[in-house]
């Protein structure tokens, strides 16, 4: 298999993610689109990992795999506090660093 | 880890004939840490079903532990006795076998005695310290905890002198505490937690005085840390309580990196080693560089700060007291506060080189010392607490014992800490049993004239205080003397075969002597002279608390007589420098130090000054204020303040003092909050102050100098390019305020836009 | 992006003869495809549940490019870790802060136009980069890697990242509980 199969479809995955990031107001789905983008790193990982013959990129995958569900846990937490004081999910309400 | 040395301990012994012909107490002390630890488990699980709450199964395990160490101690005195014999003779051979320890590597060796090789010493002259040169029989077990890397983590046990010494303060201390605990928090909701913690605290407190690696000392020293941030926020619902358990817990965090990064430096610099002995033979043997050395021992040393509470990082210790009094006894008095020093002893080759503590007359850790004992000892003057009192009285001693050790008087700082833990655990524990009958802590609204309702806790409370003091002949006077003696100080008194001329030091500590006498006097007096202050009836609390207090009060008088000084008239000479010979390692793994000679005078004039600060303190308080307190006819809390209200200096003073230097609004007003209050607010500023202004500016300068050329030089034709550029500027400035929106999407669309961009350009370049 | 991972995918099959690796390619192929499109269906979607569900799929997808890659453990624990619980746990989000359920209100011209803009730079750069620098590189899975090796690489060599893992855990475990509390 080409190596650039997985890479490219990586990078698919990555500029939608930003994409999702960038545009979206609803907190919940912008954390989605995070892992959008943290997938597509794993992807890299394991095609570069089965490329060299190692299990070093799985072991990696692993890690952003754990690394991932951490920052799903602290970032809904703080949706969870943020829809509590101001009753709405939308972030481009949140503009306290406004100059 | 346990459960590890516990399966492999059995199987692997890696000292050579040292530690197979030590007893079986010395070659299995790791059952220390696992009694309590066993005890924490079953307190936990089982506790609330016992009868007794758990509190019968934490005292059996501690009992256990200090008949052990007894039995441990005893098995100790007897392996060094023997082994003197087999190393008399190559004493004096010390210049032979310089090199052959470093190749030992973890071995503890028997036959080399490299200590004898003294630079700085004018004692070694007169043949007498020589003598005491022996090779050391420290016991070392090691175990492979894990490998990574090529790197073995070992965990074990190394028992010499100075560890079976503390084996035995902290499990008495630790037994003591828990008798009298079932007393003074009997009935409390959480009663099968404090004892559970107790467990977990004794068991971390031994594991530490037991290691072996660095690596282990960590852990040990994180675990009792959470102990005591456990202990110290036992009652948390109230919010003063809590928050000093957190403080004590994130000052600590500060010094914890410095001791991180200290022991990463050493295990790097040391050939990736973690073990205590091999770092300080390297140390020693000069195959360190001394730059390597100074900087983690610096970084060590903000470990110490924290731990410690040595100046700047003191803050938590007060605060601490928050916690149950007997926790104060046992951790912040006698046990875990002492885990800083005991790791300068431990690693004291490192600080040794590093510092170059011979031969000098001031280093880093004798000032800190220095500056603690005295800083400490006037804030304790200005306390109506009188835990706090005894807090600021133990971050003093402390600083005594830093100072020590700064000074190259290992000994002497060792033998400040063992009966130091006697006398101020003693003073703790009294203090509780005053608050136990008068229900509060504050000695100038509710104590007062305690001496005759309270007369055991009142006399164990006087002799602890004359020996913290150093009266003779209590303990305190010779621990403290010791000291005094060993900071060399260049001859000033008597005192002289120091490690260098720390003249200052000596200073410190005669000054530091008699304003403890001074604070110990006042105590006394607000506590049980004059007249009650509370309300209803105190009396004497019960047998669990008294007999704990009776015990520390005769160790407080006994314990001094361990260590008398060498050439004492009248006393044989077996009894002579006990302590030292028994705990002091003499082994490649201790730094040749020199020992001081004691003097008479030195002795005479350290007590007198200690007696004058008594009498300076009895005048005014016994004296002045009972008569003027007579006087009035009110009880002296409503005096107006005599000197204070006075002298402007001593007003600015004592400002100074109650504030505590204001070391806390430092902490907390300046820097906690200037890093917490948020960014945004640095970013606001910075955008409405420096941004908008300098557009601003540059667009009203463009303006003026416009409206002076258009005034002076040329109405006509410059106007209109003029006013464009200001009006440009000014607009320029709008626009640029809008790229701030606040708005957290767009700075990242431009985060990434920037580093497409950036990664676009590499590639095309590469 | 579809269809240059396609023309890549079915570029090959002439170029090798093995039957297993046109299979893989094409089963690659249609994968790639289902996963960008849900992929681009989640971003846009107006219904947050919908767009959980596209995740659900994308995150399926990648477990089955791990399977293709030879990284067998790591696509089951990308079925268990992801699927199982994080898409778990952006339901109970999307539940709990009820008030942004269905339909989310029209999104602001002027700031899709940049995100996408953005979106297409990042994909062109990098697209570029990629097949300018592995324009035809391959490899082969001889075997799949078992989870034994990926046990023993974790608990020998990258024993210290695993112990930061664990405590990274614990840290955001408190973090959320501190957070998230009512008080």
């Amino acid at each position: 298999m080409l190596l650039n199969q997985f890479l490219l479809l990586a990078a698919g995955l990555f500029a939608i993610g930003v994409y999702g990031v960038l545009a979206r107001r609803n907190a919940v789905l912008v954390l989605m689109s995070v892992e959008l983008i943290l997938n597509a790193v794993n992807i890299n990982l394991v095609a570069f990992g089965a490329f060299n013959g190692t299990v070093t990129g799985e072991v990696f995958a692993l890690f952003v795999i754990a690394i991932a569900a951490a920052e799903v846990g602290v970032g809904l937490a703080m949706v969870l506090l943020m829809y509590r004081n101001r009753k709405s999910i939308d972030i481009t309400q949140v503009d306290a660093m406004k100059g | 880890m346990l459960s590890n040395v516990l399966l492999y301990a059995g199987e692997v012994a890696t000292g050579p004939s040292t530690t197979e012909n030590a007893n079986w107490f010395l070659r299995n002390a790791w059952i220390f840490p696992l009694i309590p630890a066993i005890s924490f488990l079953l307190i936990l699980f089982l506790g609330k079903r016992m009868p007794k709450k758990g509190a019968e199964i934490g005292i059996a395990s501690v009992g256990i532990c200090f008949l052990l160490a007894i039995a441990t101690g005893v098995s100790w005195i007897d392996h060094r006795d023997n082994y003197e014999g087999a190393g008399h003779g190559s004493s004096e051979e010390h210049s032979t076998d310089e090199g052959s320890h470093s190749e030992e590597g973890a071995l503890t060796i028997t036959d080399t005695a490299t200590g004898a090789v003294d630079p700085v010493s004018l004692a070694a002259e007169e043949g007498e310290a020589k003598e005491e040169k022996h090779p050391s029989v420290a016991v070392q077990r090691e175990v492979t905890w894990f490998q990574t890397g090529g790197v073995e983590f070992g965990v074990g046990i190394l028992v010499d002198g100075m560890a079976v010494m503390m084996l035995f303060v902290v499990t008495l201390i630790s037994l003591l505490v828990h008798i009298y605990s079932t007393d003074y928090v009997g009935g409390d909701r959480r009663y099968t937690h404090y004892f559970a913690f107790l467990s977990l605290f004794t068991a971390s407190m031994l594991l530490l005085v037991l290691s072996s690696s660095t690596l282990q000392l960590i852990t040990a020293w994180e675990l009792v840390g959470v102990c005591s941030f456990a202990l110290i926020g036992h009652w948390w619902e109230e919010k003063p309580n809590s928050d000093a358990a957190l403080k004590a817990f994130l000052t600590n965090r500060v010094g914890d990196m410095g001791l991180l990064t200290g022991m990463i430096i050493l295990f790097f610099t040391a050939g990736q080693t973690f073990n205590i002995v091999e770092i300080n033979e390297k140390a020693i043997a000069g195959q360190i560089s001394h730059t390597a050395l100074l900087v983690a021992s610096l970084c060590l040393l903000a470990a110490v700060m924290s731990k410690s509470g040595q100046f700047v990082l003191h803050t938590w210790l007060p605060d601490a007291m928050a916690g149950p009094t007997p926790v104060s006894a046992l951790i912040h008095a006698a046990t875990m506060v002492v885990a800083g020093i005991y790791m300068v002893a431990r690693l004291y080759g490192v600080f040794f080189e590093g510092l170059s503590i011979g031969g000098s007359s001031v280093n880093a850790l004798a000032v800190m010392g220095a500056v603690t004992l005295i800083g400490g000892g006037a804030l304790a003057f200005v306390q109506t607490d009188i835990k706090k009192v005894l807090a600021y009285s133990t971050v003093s001693q402390l600083g005594y014992m830093a100072m020590a050790l700064g000074v190259g008087a290992w000994t002497a700082a060792l033998f400040h800490l063992f009966t130091h833990a006697f006398f101020k655990a003693g003073l703790f524990l009294g203090s509780g049993s005053v608050a136990h009958a008068v229900h509060s802590f504050d000695m100038k609204k509710d104590m007062g004239g305690l001496r005759k309702a309270m007369p055991t806790t009142f006399w164990t409370f006087l002799i602890c205080s004359l020996a913290l003091v150093g009266i003779f002949p209590l303990s305190g006077f010779w621990s403290k003397d010791e000291i005094l003696a060993g900071t060399g100080g260049r001859g000033l008194f008597g005192g002289t075969g120091g490690n260098g001329a720390y003249t200052t030091m000596l200073l410190m500590g005669i000054i530091g002597a008699a304003m403890t006498a001074a604070y110990m006097t006042r105590c006394i007096y607000l506590t049980f002279f004059g007249e009650f202050r509370g309300h209803g009836h105190p009396h004497e609390s019960g047998k669990r608390i008294t007999v704990p207090l009776i015990i520390l009060s005769v160790l407080a008088v006994g314990s001094g007589l361990l260590n008398l000084p060498k050439g004492l008239a009248g006393i044989p000479k077996s009894f002579q420098l006990k302590f030292e010979h028994v705990v002091e390692p003499v082994a490649p793994y201790f730094p040749p130090i020199a020992h001081a000679t004691p003097s008479y005078s030195l002795a005479i004039v350290a007590s007198l000054v200690g007696l004058l600060g008594i009498a300076v303190a009895y005048w005014y308080y016994f004296v002045k204020v009972e008569a003027a307190s007579k006087e009035a006819g009110r009880s002296l809390t409503e005096l107006p303040d005599g000197i204070t209200s006075k002298s402007a200096l001593f007003r600015a003073g004592h400002t100074l003092l109650v504030n505590k230097y204001y070391f806390d609004h430092l902490y907390q007003g300046v820097i906690a909050n200037g890093v917490k209050g948020p960014i945004a607010r640095a970013a606001y500023w910075f955008n409405q102050n420096v941004l908008d202004r300098t557009v601003d500016t540059v667009g009203r300068t463009s303006v003026t100098a416009g409206n002076l050329v258009y005034r002076y030089v040329d109405q006509g034709l410059v106007e209109g390019v003029v006013n464009g550029t200001g009006l440009l500027s000014n607009e320029a400035g709008q626009e640029l305020r809008r790229m701030q929106t606040g708005r957290v999407q767009q700075y990242a669309a431009i985060l990434f836009a920037a580093a497409t961009v950036l990664a676009g350009i590499f590639i095309v370049i590469v | 992006m579809i269809a240059a991972v396609l023309a890549q995918a079915v570029e090959i099959q002439p170029l090798t003869a093995d039957d297993t690796l046109v299979a893989q390619n094409i089963a690659f192929g249609v994968i790639a495809a289902v996963m960008l499109y849900s992929a681009f269906r989640m971003v846009t979607t107006r219904n947050v549940v919908h767009a959980a569900l596209y995740l659900v799929i994308v995150l399926a997808g990648t477990a089955a490019q791990f399977l293709l890659a030879g990284a067998e453990f790591i696509a089951a624990t990308q079925v268990l870790v992801y699927i199982g619980a994080i898409v778990v746990l952006f339901l109970f989000g999307i539940m709990l802060t009820r008030g942004s359920l269905g339909v989310e209100e029209l999104e602001r011209n002027e700031r899709r136009g940049m995100a996408a803009l953005v979106a297409v730079l990042l994909a062109v750069v990098t697209g570029y980069a990629l097949i300018d620098g592995f324009e035809n590189t391959r490899f082969e899975v001889a075997s799949p890697s078992t989870t034994a090796q990926v046990s023993d690489s974790i608990f020998s060599q990258y024993i210290v990242p695993f112990e930061a893992a664990s405590v990274l855990l614990l840290a955001a475990l408190i973090g959320a509980i501190v957070i998230a509390r009512k008080d």
